[in-house]
């Protein structure tokens, strides 16, 4: 019985009527946090952590939708990070602010690197699709790098955040965490209705076994690359956000280790639970930007040269931190309340 | 004089200098039942990988329904008609036994790159689902997660796949492995319900199956068929009993 | 002259393709023979780096500092090998490309705990060092044939071993069929260690030769994983023979490539573009060729398994 919890039957879940608490208070809690912030008053900063959490979680999301219902572990996510945020960097920097028209070609670049790619990694099996993916996300770093018209391995900053339909929509904090959280909401709602739908069922049994998929009359690796392309231009719109979010572009943005990160965030929050996917990047996010305080702070009876030097080196706890969670919270955070509910 | 189904042309299939399959030429009629029997190692299920696009044929041409299908993949041949079944059951056990068979039916009812709808709640695809099930006797077992059915019940699970693909010619590989008394006649029914309907290749080790359903029956030895015709005459064939003499089963 | 400057080019691009070989023999055993995909053998590489040159600085003498370096570098390896990858080689792929991230999250800021941030200098032992002359006006650096030399020379003996061996026919079995092997009766648990061992000691050793070339930092190690793992992608998993082939090529494409693109562009496009192209291609090169070999061929060019 156990052994079947952990198999994530998606499909027993959605023929019957399960209260989804979990999705609800996450986004209520997202649209109240604006409130919260000002009264904080650290009003910036809250908006701007929390936009952060939003984009990743757009990212993660768009990840989960291979990784977690379609078992590909693709360890180059960030590169569609890198052409959103570099599409908006490089039109901008030609004079081009509108988001209208950066979106739509941050999309299709996407597109046209998932088609390329996908078709190529997708033709191979478990392992060799990990270094494959890491591979090509490599190559696109690369070639940010030495783009040196475009700020190279320094990256390019932006004079000012993109204009919505010619407006400065975006430009105040608050709007753009609406904004934000708009999109987030758009691409959870999008990410559910692919998985429940024809598509989704046909992913998540290639999944299970790629095998009787095949014996049933479904090639597989069509529908793998169609995700691996939705997949990619969603993480393409969270660029897209992250550019702006930052007015910063750079191939930092692209690195490994932030698709590695990614897949982290995933695997955090559950896989194949899409709010999961968003909690798992809260999750990250707030870990990265509060341990080393939480060190600081637990090391009290050191010397004050000895907690400097630990909370510099917070990566140091980090990296055991994701092991044992690996290999002990099996399920994530979505696994854990579930846990909890039928206990 | 019937029509053939399927059309197989001196393929093989070898392994470096081992010669699993050995020149096979068969041709399977219309509406028959046929069985393929042979001792342990014979390659009957390499055969049926060949025959069912799961392995590549090193020469050799596969005819269905008069089309060469020899280069096609297995999505492509179970699309046209040939479906088959798993020695090693091979089911989904995350989905529901309704939603294993309604994958089945969606494979053949449209295009599954609709990205929105929910596919567990199209009754186009559920109805029809619940009457194969119902056909191999599981419809009470519908909603419940395939991977805790039983072995037996597993076994039909599979039957009911493969049949809900709507194909002209069902490979099955070995339907009543492990099942127990009850669970064999079972199927030996829904096979005997079949007969005539769809053509049928089986490969049974269980003789008392294969002689009462079998119309024709082909003897795989070493990679060859060294006989084939009607249970009676391989029966009576003196190097079919001679290749069993080391495998006394219910011959 | 071209002709100098491709000889030049050609001869870094075997020396760099025999490091990589180095590297990618232990994580293609590793993966051939375990199944267990190890994201931080590219921190054996930094390791063995980091150790010469710590020994380097204490003894003064690098030959030391090598035989020093070694079984340290083993000694380490085998130690996270008993700590965490066991533990490992029963999960998938995912849990263990996780567990092995966090390992090199872990050691890349270890290293900068004790040594700093800053590259560490580790000077080119006294008789490699100055340059040759290979050929007519072709002077070349002694320490990077020796690298060479070094690397033929372990390739030769890694061959012999997994030739010729009964451990390396077990290896060659294991990485066909590991479940196989194990049902023969061989001790698993002991292959595993002395495969894994040795891989790392490879790395280890790879990493301390280029120290005295190359910059040790923390992080080093990471680049070189992922092009040990575009080898191991052509040259097919569990393949040694393939690696071997695989890294020369690679090297050579890198090298070679990297100078002659805008030159080779220059026949299409303008001086300018053709170099500013070029520079932008350059450091792509070796992902169009794997995604070009693995087009045509998804399991490289001489898979173990079929």
């Amino acid at each position: 019985m156990t052994e079947l919890a952990e198999t994530q039957p998606m499909s027993v879940r959605s023929t019957g009527w399960r209260p989804e608490l979990v999705p609800l208070v996450l986004f209520a809690a997202f649209a109240a946090a604006p409130l919260l912030a000002s009264a904080s008053g650290a009003e910036g900063y809250v908006l701007s952590l929390l936009t952060r959490v939003m984009v990743f979680g757009i990212a993660a999301m768009s990840l989960d939708l291979i990784l977690g219902y379609g078992a590909l572990v693709s360890f180059g996510h960030a590169a569609f990070l890198g052409i959103g945020a570099y599409s908006v960097g490089i039109l901008a920097s030609h004079g081009i602010d509108e988001a209208l028209v950066q979106v739509p070609v941050a999309l299709a670049a996407s597109a046209a690197f998932a088609l390329v790619t996908g078709a190529i990694s997708l033709r191979t099996k478990g392992v060799y699709f990990i270094m494959i993916t890491l591979a090509f996300g490599q190559m696109l770093f690369f070639l940010a790098t030495s783009l040196a018209a475009y700020g190279g391995d320094d990256g390019l900053t932006l004079a000012s955040r993109s204009l919505v339909a010619g407006t400065g929509l975006i430009e105040s904090d608050t709007a753009f965490y609406w904004v934000s959280l708009l999109c987030l909401l758009g691409t959870y709602a999008l990410a559910r209705a692919i998985v429940a739908s024809r598509f989704g069922r046909v992913l998540r049994g290639a999944k299970e076994n790629p095998v009787r998929m095949e014996a049933i009359g479904f090639h597989p690796f069509r529908y793998q690359l169609a995700a691996y392309v939705i997949s990619g231009m969603m993480a393409g719109l969270a660029g897209c956000l992250m550019a702006n979010q930052a007015e910063f572009v750079s191939p930092a943005f692209m690195t490994w280790q932030r698709s590695g990160e990614l897949i982290f965030m995933v695997v955090l929050g559950g896989l194949g639970s899409l709010h999961g996917a968003i909690i798992g990047a809260a999750l990250f996010l707030l870990l990265e930007e509060f341990l080393p305080e939480i060190l600081h702070a637990a090391s009290f009876m050191m010397d004050a040269g000895f907690r400097a030097h630990l909370a510099e080196n917070w990566k140091m706890v980090f990296g055991p931190l994701l092991i044992l969670i690996v290999v002990f919270a099996r399920g994530g955070i979505i696994g854990l309340l579930r846990r909890g509910h039928h206990g | 004089m019937a029509d053939t189904l399927l059309d197989i042309r001196n393929l093989r299939k070898s392994y470096g200098a081992l010669a699993v399959t050995d020149d096979v030429s068969l041709a399977v009629e219309t509406g028959e039942l046929h069985a393929i029997i042979g001792p342990n190692g014979a390659g009957k299920t390499t055969l049926i990988h060949q025959i069912s696009g799961m392995l590549g044929s090193d020469s050799g041409q596969i005819l269905f329904d008069g089309q060469d299908i020899t280069r096609f993949g297995m999505h492509e041949r179970v699309r046209r008609g040939l479906a088959r079944s798993f020695q090693i059951t091979s089911i989904l056990p995350g989905f529901s036994a309704l939603e294993n068979v309604a994958l089945a039916v969606q494979a053949r009812s449209g295009s599954s790159f609709r990205l929105f709808g929910n596919a567990a709640r199209e009754r186009g695809l559920n109805e029809p689902a619940l009457e194969y099930l119902n056909a191999v006797g599981l419809g009470a077992r519908a909603r419940l997660p395939a991977g805790l059915l039983s072995h037996g019940e597993k076994r039909q699970l599979e039957l009911a796949i493969a049949l809900a693909t709507n194909p002209k010619l069902l490979l099955l590989d070995e339907p009543l492995a492990g099942t127990g008394h009850d669970d064999s006649q079972r199927v030996v029914e829904t096979l005997r319900r079949l007969k005539g309907k769809i053509t049928i290749v089986l490969i049974e080790h269980d003789m008392d199956a294969v002689f009462t359903l079998a119309d024709r029956v082909s003897v795989l030895v070493y990679g060859r068929v060294i006989a084939t015709g009607t249970p009676k005459r391989i029966r009576a064939n003196a190097e079919v009993r001679a290749a069993y003499l080391g495998e006394e089963e219910t011959v | 002259m071209t002709t100098t400057l491709l000889l030049v080019q050609a001869l870094n691009g075997i020396q760099f393709g025999l490091i990589l070989f180095l590297i990618a023999a232990g994580l293609t055993l590793v993966f051939g023979v375990m199944d267990f995909i190890n994201l931080a053998h590219g921190v054996q590489y930094m390791v063995g780096a980091y150790l010469v040159a710590a020994f380097s600085a204490w003894t003064g003498n690098f030959g030391t500092a090598l035989l020093l370096a070694l079984p340290t570098a083993l000694a380490f390896g085998l130690l996270l090998e008993v700590l965490i990858f066991r533990h490992l080689y029963d999960r998938d792929h995912l849990d263990q490309v996780l567990a092995t991230f966090g390992v090199i999250v872990f050691l890349n800021q270890a290293v900068k705990f004790v040594w700093g941030a800053a590259p560490l200098n580790v000077p080119v032992p006294e008789i490699l060092s100055g340059s040759v002359e290979i050929a007519s006006g072709l002077l070349y650096p002694v320490y990077r044939l020796a690298i060479i030399a070094a690397g033929l020379a372990v390739a030769g003996i890694l061959y012999g071993l997994v030739s010729h061996t009964r451990v390396g026919m077990l290896v060659r079995a294991g990485a066909t069929n590991a479940p196989m092997v194990s049902a023969l009766g061989v001790n698993i648990q002991r292959l595993f260690m002395v495969v894994f061992g040795f891989g790392a000691m490879l790395a280890g050793f790879a990493g301390a030769m280029v120290a005295p070339i190359l910059s040790v930092e923390p992080g080093m190690g990471d680049n070189i994983l992922i092009l040990a793992f575009v080898v191991i992608v052509i040259g097919g998993v569990g393949s040694i023979r393939g690696a071997f082939l695989a890294a020369l090529l690679i090297g050579l494409v890198d090298t070679v490539g990297r100078t002659f693109a805008p030159s080779l562009l220059r026949v299409f496009l303008d001086p300018a573009t053709a170099s500013q192209t070029g520079r932008a291609i350059a450091p792509m090169l070796i992902y169009i060729f794997m995604a070009a070999v693995l087009f045509f061929r998804p399991s490289g060019l001489f898979p173990a398994k079929r």
